[in-house]
């Protein structure tokens, strides 16, 4: 199955028609920005809408980095920190000062913020790709981290630096108290930065982030300082970082040392691999999956991040190209037509992969009740029904859905496989797969 | 005569091991020089020292007469060098139309231009097609380079090798582990797109050898024990005792 995914980049051709959906697919996605928000009236959907927003600036940021260029970084919220903590500092400077600028312009200071420190910071680090950037990233992360509880009057310690962003100059008589105001500024953004992130990779410099990627040893003998490219790249990076930074600090008036932290750094390099790193879009479903799992998952269960863990490591074994890449796979076949002979094989699968899933969500809860162990908490409740913890019972469903669903659902995957060859060959014999 | 590249008394140690000894090698401008050698006589060694890839020990090394001895590659790429690789060394998950385009940037001005849109530059498109079909691979444009032939994938070698326009052309063993037709097309695209430019080449098969140079030197054990024409060459009884005598049969 794998090797007819064979990491193909997206192809960018310019035929009429592909340009016209190409184009489409942005109005689409635009326009859904703007509907959303009008169709999920609710307070918390305008915050988690606008958390997502955030969060795909920030990890389509950090693909510069991983899936443009190749660098493995586990410090990419320094940038999204320093970015949010500028951003603070100079909202709480416009007001005491009366400076004439209005919301809307803050995240430019928070993009600067993280060019700025990008371009001191990325010099040195950028020197080589690979184990030793990646450490240095884990390095200067930590550094940041740590400094940001000792410099107390620039970070302001554990509680970190408040502002309050209905004080600054209205704009077009827009105060950005309420929810739906502050959406509408991170979805501007959002737009801007996703369409300034995509027309960088369709530029010279963008390119040759590409080549550095793939070979960097072979890009010093065109011409090209590998080293200059993935420096230039950081600082792109480092910019947009910026951006998501200032958005959040707007949207929660808040900026603390957990924007710059270890776990800030971790969430992002999830959201871009889960979403898939080969394509401009997979860090944008990826940081919504990954927002959501944040929000909702800790609702309903307290090891949440478990399943987080657990989300992570199924991916990265058996999907290794993301969301995005399971998607696309499916293009030369939907092409070709040959599609549905895939189709029932996956609804065949579904049933018995779900009870092998509900299997190990039951053992888990069950153990996580057990081994929190007050009284009164044992009875869990799944999918609205009760379960008791304690009981034998509970115990041998667990063990039977686990275990006998993954044998029957390894089956049916075997038939995913079939399938699945039977339908490529048949795309081959068009012509769509190559 | 004007020459291209030229090495004096160039010496390369690795720790306490000299690989490479008192080199002197000259190559005329327009020349097509082939460099011979057995095994392990250090010829591409002998490449990775005039394209920058590792620096001389001592020594003086010239391109065009200017000194490149401790130049960084892209440095001595930008002065008009440009070499391939003898292990197959192209862009694996962007495709061959990407491959070249790459290749032809630098030379081109676009340097790391971030504002410009990469689709619509007429003389890279027009440049990149060119270079495509004269490597026959125009059809295949839109193919990962990874997932190409590997007859295909040299012939994308030298294609990224020579898209930048360099006047001295480096081109490490182009033929290895080609066929017999695959081999005399390549040595046609080599003759023909070297045309007019200097080419140093260093291959094992005689019969490319030997078609194609000018000139040839001889390499062993880090140095050069002749120099001449391809006549000169095979009369010589010190080439013949070193090397060309265990290759005739």
């Amino acid at each position: 199955m794998t090797d007819v995914t064979s990491q193909a980049p997206s192809p960018a051709q310019s035929g009429p028609a592909q340009s016209l959906g190409f184009y489409a697919i942005w109005a689409v996605c635009i326009l859904g920005v703007i509907l959303l928000p009008l169709i999920f009236t609710s307070g918390g959907s305008h915050t988690t809408f606008s958390l997502i927003g955030i969060a795909i600036i920030f990890a389509l940021s950090y693909n510069i980095l991983l899936g443009q260029t190749g660098l493995l970084s586990f410090g990419h919220a320094v940038y999204y920190g320093l970015g949010g903590f500028l951003a603070v500092h100079g909202m709480n400077a416009i007001v005491a000062h009366e400076l004439p600028v209005p919301l809307p312009f803050v995240p430019l200071i928070g993009g600067f913020a993280g060019l700025v420190f990008a371009l001191v910071i990325g010099w040195v680090s950028t020197q080589r790709a690979g184990t030793v950037f990646a450490m240095i990233s884990l390095g200067v992360g930590e550094l940041v981290a740590s400094s940001s509880l000792i410099l107390r009057s620039f970070f302001g310690g554990e509680a970190g630096i408040t502002t309050n962003r209905t004080d600054l100059p209205t704009i077009f008589g827009l105060s950005f108290g309420p929810q739906i105001q502050v959406y509408y500024l991170i979805a501007f953004w959002l737009v801007i930065s996703a369409i300034g992130m995509y027309a960088l990779t369709r530029t010279p410099l963008g390119r040759m982030c590409n080549a550095v990627r793939d070979n960097p040893e072979r890009v010093q003998f065109i011409g090209y300082d590998p080293h200059v490219v993935r420096y230039l790249a950081f600082c792109f990076a480092g910019f947009f970082a910026g951006i998501a930074g200032a958005l959040a600090a707007i949207n929660f008036e808040i900026a603390n040392a957990a924007y710059l932290g270890a776990v800030q750094s971790g969430v992002v390099l999830f959201a871009a691999f889960i979403g898939g790193v080969s394509y401009f879009f997979g860090p944008i479903l990826g940081a919504i999956v990954v927002t959501m799992l944040q929000l909702e998952l800790a609702d309903i269960t307290s090891v949440w991040q478990l399943y987080f863990g657990i989300i992570f490591i199924g991916i990265v074994m058996f999907a290794p190209g993301g969301i995005a890449s399971l998607l696309m796979m499916h293009r030369p076949l939907l092409r070709a037509g040959t599609l549905p002979m895939v189709l029932p094989s996956y609804l065949i699968a579904i049933v018995p992969t779900l009870l092998f899933a509900c299997g190990v969500i039951l053992g888990i809860e069950v153990l996580g009740a057990y081994s929190q162990g007050s009284a009164d908490s044992t009875t869990i409740r799944l999918f609205r029904i009760p379960f008791e913890a304690a009981s034998p019972m509970t115990w041998l469903a667990a063990v039977v859905l686990t275990i006998g669903g993954f044998f029957v659902a390894r089956m049916t995957w075997r038939g995913i496989a079939g399938a699945w060859d039977r339908a490529a060959m048949a795309a081959r014999e068009r012509g769509y797969l190559s | 005569m004007t020459t291209a590249i030229e090495m004096r008394a160039v010496e390369k140690k690795f720790g306490n091991v000299r690989i490479i000894q008192d080199l002197n090698l000259t190559v005329g401008k327009g020349e097509r020089h082939a460099i011979i050698g057995p095994n392990g006589a250090g010829k591409s060694t002998t490449f990775n020292l005039i394209s920058g890839h590792i620096t001389p020990t001592s020594g003086e090394i010239n391109l065009n007469g200017d000194p490149i001895a401790g130049l960084r590659p892209f440095e001595i790429n930008r002065r008009g060098l440009s070499r391939s690789f003898q292990v197959t060394n192209v862009f694996a998950k962007m495709t061959v139309w990407e491959n070249i385009r790459c290749a032809v940037l630098w030379a081109t001005g676009h340097r790391y231009a971030f504002w410009k849109n990469v689709d619509s530059l007429p003389e890279v498109r027009r440049r990149t097609a060119e270079i495509l079909e004269d490597i026959h691979l125009t059809e295949r444009r839109d193919v990962p380079a990874g997932l190409l032939t590997y007859a295909e994938q040299r012939e994308l070698e030298i294609g990224i090798t020579i898209a930048g326009g360099a006047n001295v052309i480096m081109l490490d063993e182009p033929t290895a582990g080609m066929s017999n037709t695959e081999t005399e097309r390549a040595v046609a695209l080599i003759r023909r797109l070297t045309e007019g430019r200097t080419l140093v080449i260093v291959e094992h098969d005689m019969s490319v050898v030997f078609g194609l140079a000018d000139r040839i030197s001889v390499l062993v054990y880090g140095n050069i024990i002749a120099s001449g024409t391809p006549e000169e060459i095979r009369g010589n009884p010190k080439v013949k005792e070193a090397y060309l005598g265990e290759e005739e049969h």
